[in-house]
């Protein structure tokens, strides 16, 4: 009989770990020249240096230390005067050196911590999540196994190595223990990973993208009884690639461990898959016979001594908060709630902001870019940012608009020529030949050419049936070419028929 | 022509009475002449080096400003990268490697037009004092062909002695540049570490590794040594400073009012007794020069031999892990159905000699989770000690000497079976290496019991190099003086040929 969730929340508490993987979006990798664009062809991104060449050295990425510093500064770090770097051995064919590059005992970034909010049953809830360390790392590369059932090493008939990723930079964040979540464990979680998304993605250091791989999180999770002081045996869940896997990964462990323990079994301390189509994990290396990866300083790279000037430089240019740059833009724009939440998953927000600096009213803004706009995104399958149309032409549009030169359904052609490249909008309205018609004697010509031809729907409206009126209106907008206002429109026909 | 000095043939080139291709020609010639029995060349880069040379007689003829050495021929050590040329670091791990890309000091001699004869044999991995680790067998000393050149560049000593060229590259990680310039009677160097590039050095320890010039004179020395020294971005733990003025200090040798100081703890017992007789000799000579010859104590140089077996064996057991058949060099097992780890295991089975196993083995024990903080935490700490030693005497002296190595050239095969008696015979020079400053070592004659070699070394502060060679240059002067002839030129061996 399979216990429930709320079975497991009534008799454990769980102890939550979250180690995050970012790749950083520099241009070239942490320990050479070589480009770090994705999806080259296989090797061909590689030099003596990241193919571990006898005789290569490695020489650190500045940018990459510029970056890990600005992300401990935003998770509230204290910055080491004095970091270095270790090698982590191990053999693996996609290992080139067949030791990595990582930092062990003393790391750039410790002791920070963020604050992520969630809904519990009584409200709006603050969690702290302590965060333990920031470190820099390089990526291995990447090890295709062909033959085998389950791409897996084992079974494998040949394996194909690319070295395009190895030596990619990759920063770690890693928290310290998280007790005191109770029920709300797996939704902590989820809004940690969010929260961290959206700061780095506002200092611009990663792409973030988890379903690519540049955001990766494993998750530890233990049980212990509530009111129990010692921790329990944790798993590691790795393979997490969306926010929802977080959130069913680690509800999905919190249960199969609490399975285990009213067994009387014990959890065992092991790196479990999470699998997309099932929720469940499935076991992966145990780590009883725990590898000895043999840390030592890295010989080959001086230690990482920051300027003390320096990082208040990058401390004075980080960028607000995400989590309150919204909040203050929600409560001044009165936005609901689902309307910012479309916002922020379009990824609109910063675009809408920077249009109604502009002088736009933030609902015409907002709605212009997250509908029209986001339409043509999506048609053309490319990111909003991509499309050839700027906060200052959809400001421009929206002040047409309100001084009545252009309509809602001119606006979308003016929109349509921004983005095919016709030109700033006023360019588009002038080659296109777009004007509103406020020519009431050239509307009355065609609302009387259309009351004419429909003679039965104009008796209709004669007759007080007014939704009818809606066919007619529709007529003259297009006798008109769409340029008349429809509200003009409305108003004549309306009084034309003797109904106002 | 082969036994003049590097800068006589370069005067000799500038002034047009030869050309690098006839120098060129001449030190092949003598190559094909004495290395079979030498065996100092792994491989002779013929059609490269006489292209080379030819290149560079093209540029002086059209008037072009060259640097000192240019169209000088040079003899280097496997270890270094040097593009479309065999690099084997003395390893069958290696056999047939050909770099896609030059090394720091490749790329200097390059632009500096020294001329590159070809790779000089080493210890594997540059593991060893004798060459005899190499697998592709021993170089033999040209003082007595059944004799050690010294390790682990023990090729470039070899090819210095027997004239088959008069400079060559070495690198040092305990002293594998000084004691085979020691028992070969030539001159070797040891810059400051960080002095000269690592980049396309293959690594055996990489905080002790350093490369360095060799060559038949103090000022040959210098003027090699600029030639290669100075910053690289591409290796991190390079000096960023300018690099010190060796070859005004060379033709200077004005040792006048400086301090030298004697460590009491590198003379005395387990030195041989004509070991101790020429450096006693070296130090009167330099107290008449003006000199101030005082006494300086390092009392944790003792410990220094064994956190070195700490240190480099660690690092070794890291930096060599990358040899594993995945992407050049020797691979074995590689059958049907074989996996990758086993076709990694065979390789290196078979790649790897004994002394390099044993090292990796050593270094990998010693890295152990509960064994780090004994073991390589322990001689990091008396590398610490160490530092402070050369500190506190630095105090007190501008210089410090002691004999290179404790006795004269031994014979092949005589300490093969005994790693101890080996490693001792870095005794006084693995402590350069751990603090991470310049050392040098130059002929200080011959042990009279068996005529055989003997070295002075000099080591200066980090990033003085200079003074070892006001210090080198003084003796040197003094020296010949006294002999009316280059120590070389009384080699038996090479006096039939």
């Amino acid at each position: 009989m399979a216990l429930t969730y709320d079975d497991v929340i009534t008799k454990y508490e769980p102890v939550l770990g979250l180690e995050v993987h970012v790749e950083l979006n520099t241009e070239s990798k942490m320990f050479c020249a070589c480009s770090t664009i994705f999806g080259a062809e296989p090797n061909t991104q590689t030099c003596p240096v990241c193919l571990a060449l006898p005789g290569a050295l490695p020489t650190v990425n500045e940018k990459a230390i510029e970056s890990t510093i600005k992300i401990g500064l935003a998770l509230n770090c204290s910055i080491a005067p004095f970091s270095r770097f270790a090698r982590k051995n191990y053999f693996y064919p996609d290992m080139p050196k067949n030791f990595q590059i990582s930092q062990y005992d003393e790391p750039i970034c410790i002791n920070g911590y963020i604050d992520v909010e969630i809904e519990t049953d009584e409200g709006p809830k603050v969690f702290r999540i302590e965060i333990e360390r920031v470190h820099m790392e390089e990526d291995t590369g990447k090890s295709l196994h062909v033959g085998g059932a389950t791409g897996r090493i084992h079974g494998a008939e040949y394996s194909l190595l690319d070295y395009n990723r190895a030596g990619i930079p990759l920063v770690e964040i890693v928290t310290k223990i998280v007790p005191g979540t109770g029920k709300y464990a797996p939704e902590v979680a989820k809004a940690y990973v969010a929260e961290l998304r959206d700061i780095l993605r506002s200092l611009g250091v990663s792409d973030v993208k988890m379903e690519q791989g540049s955001l990766r999180c494993d998750a530890n999770v233990s049980l212990r009884l509530i009111g129990a002081q010692t921790l329990g045996t944790r798993s590691e869940t790795k393979n997490v690639n969306s926010l929802r896997s977080v959130e069913r990964a680690i509800r999905g462990e919190m249960i199969r461990h609490a399975e285990l323990l009213n067994k009387g079994e014990r959890v065992v301390q092991e790196t479990r898959h999470f699998q997309e189509e099932t929720g469940l994990t499935r076991s992966g290396r145990s780590k009883e016979q725990a590898e000895d990866y043999r840390y030592f300083p890295e010989p080959d790279l001086v230690p990482v001594a920051p300027d003390a000037a320096w990082i208040e430089t990058l401390r004075a240019a980080l960028p607000e908060r995400p989590s309150i740059h919204r909040k203050r833009l929600q409560q001044a724009w009165a936005v609901p709630d689902k309307e910012m939440a479309a916002m922020i998953n379009a990824d609109v927000l910063n675009i809408v902001e920077a249009t109604v600096n502009l002088g736009a009213d933030p609902t015409k803004a907002r709605s212009w870019w997250l509908g029209e706009i986001s339409r043509i995104a999506n048609d053309k399958e490319v990111a909003i940012a991509a499309l050839a149309i700027t906060p200052t032409d959809v400001a421009e549009i929206v002040a047409l608009v309100n001084a009545g030169e252009l309509t809602d359904k001119l606006a979308r052609q003016v929109i349509e020529g921004v983005i095919a490249g016709e030109g700033k909008p006023v360019v588009v309205i002038a080659a296109r030949g777009i004007k509103v018609v406020n020519d009431d004697g050239a509307l009355m010509a065609a609302i009387e050419k259309v009351c004419g031809e429909q003679p039965e729907t104009a008796q209709k409206v004669r007759d007080g049936h007014l939704p009818a009126a809606g066919a007619l209106i529709g007529a003259v907008m297009k006798e008109t070419k769409g340029q008349a206002d429809a509200a003009r429109v409305r108003e004549l026909l309306l009084g034309h028929l003797g109904q106002l | 022509m082969i036994r003049l000095s590097a800068s006589e043939m370069a005067a000799k080139l500038a002034n047009g009475e030869t050309t690098s291709v006839e120098l060129t020609q001449a030190h092949l010639d003598r190559i094909a002449d004495v290395d079979t029995d030498v065996h100092a060349f792994l491989f002779v880069d013929t059609e490269g080096a006489l292209a080379q040379a030819a290149a560079v007689d093209a540029k002086r003829a059209a008037g072009a400003k060259l640097a000192p050495l240019a169209g000088v021929p040079l003899a280097l050590k496997d270890v270094m990268t040097q593009k479309g040329v065999p690099t084997t670091a003395g390893s069958k791990i290696l056999e047939g490697w050909r770099p896609p890309y030059d090394s720091t000091v490749v790329t200097h001699l390059k632009n500096n037009d020294i001329v590159i004869l070809g790779k000089t044999n080493m210890d594997e991995f540059a593991m060893g004092s004798s060459t005899e680790n190499s697998a592709y067998g021993p170089t033999h000393n040209p003082w007595d062909l059944t004799r050690i050149p010294g390790g682990s560049s023990g090729g470039s000593s070899a090819a210095l002695a027997a004239f088959e060229a008069p400079l060559a590259i070495g690198t040092d990680t305990g002293g594998s540049i000084r004691q085979p310039a020691a028992v070969t009677g030539t001159v070797g160097v040891k810059p400051t570490y960080g002095g000269v590039s690592r980049f396309g050095l293959i690594a055996f320890s990489s905080s002790l590794d350093q490369a360095g010039p060799c060559a038949r004179s103090v000022l040959d020395a210098a003027l090699l040594h600029e030639a290669i020294a100075g910053h690289d971005p591409k290796d991190s733990t390079s000096i960023n400073a300018p690099v010190p003025q060796v070859v005004a200090a060379a033709n200077s040798g004005d040792v006048k009012g400086m301090k030298i100081g004697v460590v009491k703890e590198l003379n005395g017992d387990g030195y041989q007794s004509g070991v101790r007789t020429r450096f006693e000799e070296s130090l009167e000579l330099l107290a008449a020069a003006g000199a101030e010859i005082v006494e300086v104590s390092a009392p944790n140089f003792e410990y220094a031999l064994a956190a070195y077996y700490l240190i480099a064996p660690s690092e070794c057991s890291s930096n060599l892990a990358r040899f594993d058949a995945m992407r050049y060099g020797l691979r074995v097992g590689d059958v049907d159905g074989a996996s990758a780890e086993s076709v990694m295991n065979l390789t290196r089975e078979v790649g790897f000699g004994r002394e390099v196993k044993r090292r990796i083995i050593l270094g990998t024990y010693a890295l152990s989770s509960g064994y780090y903080d004994a073991y390589y935490g322990s001689a990091q700490k008396v590398r610490t000690l160490i530092t402070q030693d050369f500190n506190k005497a630095f105090e007190k002296c501008d210089v410090m000497v002691s004999p290179t190595c404790p006795t004269t050239a031994f014979k092949i095969g005589e300490k093969s079976n005994d790693p101890i008696a080996m490693y001792l015979n870095d005794i006084a020079t693995i402590p350069v290496n751990m603090a991470g400053i310049g050392g040098m070592s130059l002929p200080s004659g011959l042990a009279p019991e068996d005529g055989l070699p003997v070295g002075f070394q000099i080591m200066a502060p980090a990033m003085a190099d200079q003074r070892m060679y006001l210090v080198g240059a003084a003796l040197e002067a003094a020296l010949l003086t006294k002999w009316g002839a280059p120590l070389l030129s009384q080699a038996p061996v090479l006096a039939g040929k």
